[in-house]
C-alpha cells in the first residue's frame, strides 16, 4: 500500500496513458482522438518531471560562484528532464497544431467528424 | 575548412533554406524551387564528401558548440550512416527536380508550401542520420514526421482522413519511443548513444532497460510501418501528392528501420538484442508475415500507388528478415536492400507520377498500351520492377541474394522458402501492370488519352530523375560486391562478424 502511495506520480501518468490511449482507439469522433492524443502526450511529460524530482532539493541555480568548488548534485532538482521536456512540448504543440489543421480540412470536406460518417461519405 | 564543417552543414542547409523559402518566393514564385535545388545539390556535395572521409578510415565525432560528449549533442558518422546520407540526400534532389511540374499541375496554389516543408522534411532524415543523441533523434523523428504528416494532407480527396490517422498512429509510436528513451535516462543517467552502449551491459538483467528496448522497437516499428504496425502506410502513400510519395516512400520508412537498427546494435549490443531477449525470432516471424501478406494485398489492388504501397510492406519485412537473421550475410542483405529499395520505389513512384501527370490517372486496368504514348517513363518503370522481382543484373537481385544466403546459413529454410515465394509473388503483380501496358493494344474511344498511342511522353524535368533512379539501379547492381566490400563489411557490427 504504502508503495501505491509513495509512487503515485508513476500510477498516475500509467493511467493517464491508458486513458489517452483508449481515447485514440475507442472514440469515434476526430477531436476526441486529439484529445486523446494530447493526454497520451501530456503523462509522457509527467512521467519526465516526475524522475527529476528530489526531496528537500533547490532550484539548479549556482548562487555563490563556486566554480572551485565541487558541485553536490544531491541538493539540486535535475534540470535535464525538464529541459527535455520543454522541447518535448514543443514538438507536441507542433504535432496538435498540424492535427487540428488537418481535422479543420477534414471538416471543409465531409461536413462531420464522425468517423463512420466519413468513411460512409467517401465510399 | 569547410570540409570539416559538413557534418553540420548538411543539417543547417536544409534548415536554413527552408526559412528562406517563403522569402524568396515573395520576389518570384520560381525563385523557392531554385533555391530549394542549390540548398539540395549543396547538401549532396556534402554528404559525399563525408562517405569520402568515412572510407579514408576515420569516423567523423563532431561535438556541437564545442560541448563534448557526453554533455553536449554530438554527431556521430560511421560506416553505416556514410552509407545513408548519400542516397537520402541524392534521392531528395532528384525527387525535388522532378516535382517542379507535377507539383504545378496537381497542387499549383501550393507551390511554395511544398517546397518549404520538403526542405524541413530532408532536415528531419538527416538529422535521424547523423545524430549520435538519443533525444535528438527523438526531435529530429518528430521534424520528419510533422512535416509528412502537412505534405501528405494537401493531396487528392483521401487525403485528410489518411494524414489524420497517420498523425495519430506517428504520435504513439514517438511517445512510446520517447517514453523508452526516459526509462534508459533513469537507469544510466544519459542520453548519449556510445555513453549508453558503454553502461547499459551491467544492467542488462534488468526489466526496466528490457521494457525501454521494448517501447523502442515498438513505437519505431511504427514509424517504419513494420507488419502489423502498417495500417497509416497504404492510405498514406496513395491519397498524397505524387511528388510526396515518391519521397515518402522510398526514404522516411528507411531512415526509421537505420534509427532501430542502430539502437539494437549501436545503444544496445546485439547479444543482448539476439540472445537476452527473443527479439531475433519475433523480428523473422514478423518480417516472414509482413512479406507475404504485403504481396498478397498488392495483389488485390488495382490502384499503382495503393499496389506500390503495399509493397513497401513487404519489402520492409525484407530489411528485417536481414536483421532479424542476425548473420553478417543476412545483415549486409538487408543494408544493401535498403538502398536498392529506396532507389526501386522512388522510381516506381515516379512514374506513376509521370502517369499521373500526363494521363491523370492510375487505374492498372486502363494502361492499356501506355507504352506507346511514353516509352521511356515505361521503360525505367520495367528496369524498377525487375528489380523488385530480383532479376540479375538489376540491384534487387543482389539484395535479395545476400539475405537467401544469410536463410540458410542460419538454418531458417521456412524463411528462403518465403523469399523465394514473395519473388514470385512480386513478379506476378508486377507483370501484370507490365502485361497491361504494353501486350494489350489500346481500345479506340475506351480511354481518350491513351487512344492513337500519340507520343505524349513526360516532360524532361520529371524523365530525368526516374531515368537517373533506373540507371542508379542498374550502376548499383553492377557494382555492389564493391559497395559491400568497400562499405558495408565495415558497418556490420564487430561481434557478428
Amino acid at each position: 500500500m504504502e508503495y501505491l502511495v509513495n509512487n503515485y506520480n508513476y500510477w498516475i501518468y500509467i493511467l493517464m496513458m491508458m486513458i489517452g490511449f483508449y481515447a485514440m482507439i475507442g472514440k469515434k469522433n476526430l477531436v476526441k482522438k486529439l484529445i486523446g492524443m494530447n493526454i497520451f502526450q501530456t503523462a509522457i511529460i509527467l512521467y519526465f518531471v516526475s524522475i527529476a524530482v528530489k526531496s528537500g532539493a533547490t532550484v539548479p541555480i549556482l548562487i555563490n560562484h563556486a566554480f572551485n568548488t565541487a558541485v553536490d548534485p544531491s541538493k539540486y532538482a535535475n534540470p535535464l528532464p525538464h529541459v527535455l521536456m520543454l522541447t518535448a512540448i514543443v514538438v507536441m504543440v507542433s504535432t496538435t497544431g498540424v492535427a487540428l489543421a488537418i481535422v479543420k480540412m477534414i471538416y471543409n470536406r465531409y461536413k462531420t467528424l464522425e468517423e463512420n460518417e466519413i468513411l460512409e461519405a467517401g465510399k | 575548412m569547410i570540409g570539416d564543417q559538413s557534418p553540420i552543414l548538411i543539417i543547417i542547409i536544409p534548415l536554413m533554406s527552408s526559412f528562406l523559402v517563403p522569402l524568396v518566393a515573395w520576389l518570384r514564385r520560381e525563385l523557392s524551387f531554385v533555391l530549394t535545388i542549390a540548398a539540395l545539390g549543396a547538401t549532396f556535395v556534402c554528404s559525399l564528401d563525408i562517405l569520402a572521409t568515412v572510407l579514408r578510415g576515420d569516423n567523423i565525432h563532431y561535438s556541437l558548440g564545442g560541448w563534448p560528449p557526453p554533455w553536449g549533442i554530438e554527431i556521430v558518422i560511421d560506416h553505416l550512416n556514410a552509407y545513408m546520407l548519400p542516397f537520402v540526400s541524392g534521392i531528395a534532389l532528384l525527387v525535388g527536380i522532378y516535382s517542379r511540374r507535377s507539383l504545378l499541375k496537381e497542387i499549383p496554389d501550393r507551390f511554395v508550401h511544398f517546397y518549404c516543408l520538403y526542405l524541413l522534411l530532408t532536415t528531419g532524415l538527416l538529422g535521424m542520420l547523423v545524430t549520435g543523441d538519443m533525444f535528438n533523434l527523438f526531435v529530429f523523428l518528430e521534424i520528419s514526421s510533422i512535416t509528412a504528416y502537412a505534405l501528405i494532407a494537401i493531396g487528392e480527396d483521401g487525403a485528410p482522413l489518411a494524414a489524420f490517422n497517420y498523425v495519430i498512429l506517428g504520435t504513439i509510436g514517438a511517445s512510446l519511443y520517447l517514453l523508452g528513451v526516459g526509462y534508459l535516462y533513469i537507469m544510466t543517467g544519459t542520453l548519449n548513444m556510445a555513453d549508453l552502449r558503454g553502461l547499459l551491459p551491467e544492467l542488462y538483467g534488468s526489466p526496466v532497460i528490457r521494457i525501454a528496448f521494448a517501447f523502442i522497437t515498438v513505437g519505431l516499428g511504427i514509424k517504419i510501418a513494420l507488419f502489423p504496425l502498417h495500417t497509416w502506410l497504404p492510405d498514406a502513400y496513395t491519397y498524397a501528392p505524387s511528388a510526396v510519395s515518391a519521397f515518402i516512400a522510398p526514404l522516411m520508412t528507411k531512415v526509421a528501420a537505420y534509427a532501430l537498427i542502430r539502437t539494437m546494435f549501436t545503444v544496445f549490443e546485439p547479444r543482448f538484442s539476439f540472445e537476452l531477449l527473443p527479439v531475433g525470432t519475433i523480428l523473422s516471424v514478423v518480417a516472414g508475415i509482413a512479406i507475404i501478406v504485403g504481396s498478397v494485398m498488392a495483389i488485390a489492388q488495382r490502384d499503382l500507388k495503393r499496389m506500390l504501397a503495399y509493397s513497401s510492406v513487404s519489402q520492409i519485412g525484407y530489411i528485417f528478415l536481414g536483421i532479424a537473421l542476425g548473420n553478417r550475410l543476412a545483415i549486409i542483405g538487408a543494408y544493401l536492400h535498403i538502398l536498392n529499395h529506396a532507389l526501386m520505389k522512388g522510381c516506381l513512384f515516379m512514374v506513376s507520377g509521370s502517369l499521373m501527370f500526363r494521363h491523370g490517372m492510375r487505374d492498372i486496368f486502363r494502361l492499356r498500351g501506355v507504352h506507346r504514348t511514353m516509352p521511356w517513363t515505361m521503360a525505367a518503370f520495367v528496369i524498377a520492377a525487375l528489380s523488385m522481382i530480383g532479376i540479375p543484373p538489376t540491384a534487387g537481385f543482389f539484395s535479395k541474394w545476400y539475405l537467401l544466403l544469410g536463410t540458410i546459413e542460419a538454418n531458417q529454410w521456412g524463411l528462403t522458402v518465403v523469399i523465394l515465394a514473395s519473388s514470385l509473388l512480386n513478379a506476378v503483380y508486377f507483370f501484370r501492370v507490365i502485361e497491361k501496358a504494353y501486350l494489350e493494344p489500346s481500345h479506340v474511344g475506351e480511354n481518350e488519352h491513351l487512344a492513337g498511342g500519340i507520343r505524349n511522353e513526360a516532360p524532361i524535368s520529371m524523365l530525368l530523375p526516374t531515368w537517373i533512379m533506373a540507371a542508379a539501379i542498374l550502376v548499383i547492381g553492377l557494382s555492389s560486391g564493391k559497395i559491400v566490400s568497400s562499405v558495408l563489411d565495415a558497418a556490420v557490427p564487430k561481434v557478428i562478424q
